[in-house]
């Protein structure tokens, strides 16, 4: 469904991502995993079409994103929705005008015929009855999961989600990460995850990609990933603060610091 | 000599983003416009954001409209009755407010209610991924969101010029004729008198100017603001200063043309 070849993102020439070659399989759920700062962020905006790569290809149903006409690259997007870490749903439109909304632009369709559908993927991530809340008076599970409906109202092949479960509750977190599993399976469309939630990661996927520092460092089933001898595999989906991921960025030794040696941090 | 060479070295740099802002300012503006012919066509959305900008500021128009006649006759009355002459009270008010003070005190109250509420709202849109969202619904946020602002402030701000005029003329006629004494028929026989079309359009001049000009650095503070809650104040508080310079300075390069 969507390959990236030699992808590579830098930003003022630290590079966020380095040679990175992937293979997103059709009516899978992939979960793209990694630390805080590990790039996949940047992964999934580049595979979204929301940003360019420095070098490399992004093929996206036969097309490379990194080439494509703005125009092109919008006929490609009525195939895809995306779910925002922060739901982003547009804050001056209730919640049926937010689900509606790629209806109202791309379609044609009576309104009775959108009333229809939009109660459709209501119902399907359990918020029927909602649609005249605002966004401020939703709880941050119940925005993701309006979120969810809104990237799930075109029927998209493909649905991006940036940290679904981030920020929620057990309980929401719960329903959300549910929903993808089954929505996935159901609808056959290919979803793509990125998150630092292992256990939801491993529970949901179909295929798990590991980054580190900008580069895949694992790759395959959970269970592949579960047993893996890389001790940055295994230090990550157990939180070990010890191990080959150093948990101090620093770059001084601490005692030069402390005794203010030259070439050491200043505060002025 | 060292500090004197980092001062000049500092003052070059600043210089040389500012010039690096304009441009990048300017092709913004551009390739927003140019948007205005491409399809599909945001009619629907510019009379929501004309009402958002336009109705929005009515009150404040009315009111700094109605005040600004007011002293206008109050000052002008005491200052031309020293010289005898003031019959000439209407002409004085109503070319001081449709030539300069109607465009500029409009403009600049516009920029404080719509300008500043145009800049933090396409900042927030920013910071909570709305612009994003938009883009994966294949909706171009720079004709939907920026355009449509742009062209709102470039059509409201001339009718909110025209009702702050309208104000402030009446305002004034109240304050010379019913309050200070003056007669009614002259004040109006000589306003319309003295009161040339090349005036009218001077002022309207300045105010779709003024407007485009509002319109196009309050979305571009917006859409440059860094993604963070500051970065979004300091965007909204530096949108405000640079449209209020940016007016006065406007007013007097097109005052000069008309004069």
């Amino acid at each position: 469904m969507i390959k990236t070849q030699a992808l590579v993102r830098s930003f003022d020439g630290v590079k966020a991502l380095d040679d990175v070659d992937l293979h997103i399989e059709k009516k899978k759920v992939t979960v793209i995993m990694g630390g805080s700062g590990s790039g996949k962020t940047t992964l999934l905006r580049l595979l979204a079409g929301l940003d360019k790569p420095t070098a490399g290809s992004i093929m996206f149903a036969g097309e490379d994103l990194a080439k494509v006409s703005r125009k092109r690259l919008y006929e490609l997007r009525m195939r895809v929705g995306m779910v925002f870490q922060y739901s982003a749903l547009l804050n001056s439109l209730d919640v049926y005008e937010n689900v509606a909304f790629p209806l109202h632009e791309h379609t044609d369709l009576d309104e009775s015929v959108i009333q229809t559908m939009v109660t459709m993927k209501l119902e399907q991530v359990g918020l029927r009855g909602f649609e005249r809340m605002m966004p401020s008076q939703l709880s941050g599970g119940m925005a993701k999961r309006v979120a969810f409906a809104r990237a799930l109202v075109m029927d998209p092949q493909v649905v991006f989600f940036d940290e679904p479960t981030s920020g929620l509750d057990p309980i929401s977190a719960g329903v959300v990460s549910s929903l993808i599993h089954e929505t996935t399976a159901k609808t056959r469309m290919t979803s793509v995850v990125v998150t630092h939630d292992v256990q939801a990661g491993l529970d949901i996927a179909d295929h798990v990609i590991l980054l580190w520092q900008g580069k895949v460092i694992a790759e395959g089933n959970p269970e592949s990933i579960k047993q893996s001898e890389d001790p940055r595999v295994q230090q990550f989906i157990k939180g070990e603060p010890n191990g080959p991921i150093p948990f101090s960025r620093s770059q001084t030794a601490y005692i030069d610091d402390l005794l203010h040696k030259p070439g050491c941090v200043r505060m002025s | 000599m060292q500090a004197m060479m980092n001062m000049v070295g500092q003052v070059g740099r600043n210089t040389l983003q500012a010039i690096a802002k304009l441009g990048d300012a300017t092709i913004f503006g551009i390739t927003t416009l140019r948007l205005f012919f491409a399809r599909p066509w945001q009619g629907k959305h510019f009379v929501m954001q004309m009402y958002a900008v336009g109705v929005g500021s009515l009150i404040i128009i009315v009111i700094t409209g109605a005040f600004t006649g007011m002293v206008l006759a109050l000052q002008g009355y005491h200052m031309l009755v020293k010289v005898g002459t003031e019959a000439l009270l209407g002409p004085w008010v109503a070319l001081s407010l449709i030539r300069e003070l109607g465009p500029v005190l409009a403009a600049l109250m516009f920029v404080g209610r719509a300008g500043s509420s145009i800049t933090a709202e396409i900042g927030i849109m920013r910071v909570t991924e709305q612009m994003d969202a938009l883009e994966m619904m294949a909706v171009n946020p720079q004709s939907r969101v920026m355009l449509t602002r742009i062209i709102a402030c470039a059509i409201s701000l001339p009718l909110l010029v025209a009702i702050f005029d309208a104000v402030g003329l009446f305002a004034g006629y109240v304050i010379g004729v019913d309050m200070l004494g003056v007669n009614g028929g002259v004040y109006i026989g000589e306003t319309i008198d003295k009161v040339a079309l090349n005036d009218i359009q001077a002022g309207f001049t300045k105010s779709v100017y003024f407007g485009l000009l509002v319109g196009i650095i309050c979305t571009y503070m917006g859409q440059r603001a860094t993604a963070t809650t500051e970065g979004v104040a300091k965007a909204t508080t530096q949108a405000v200063m640079l449209c209020s310079v940016m007016v006065l300075i406007l007013d007097y390069i097109i005052t000069s043309f008309y004069l």
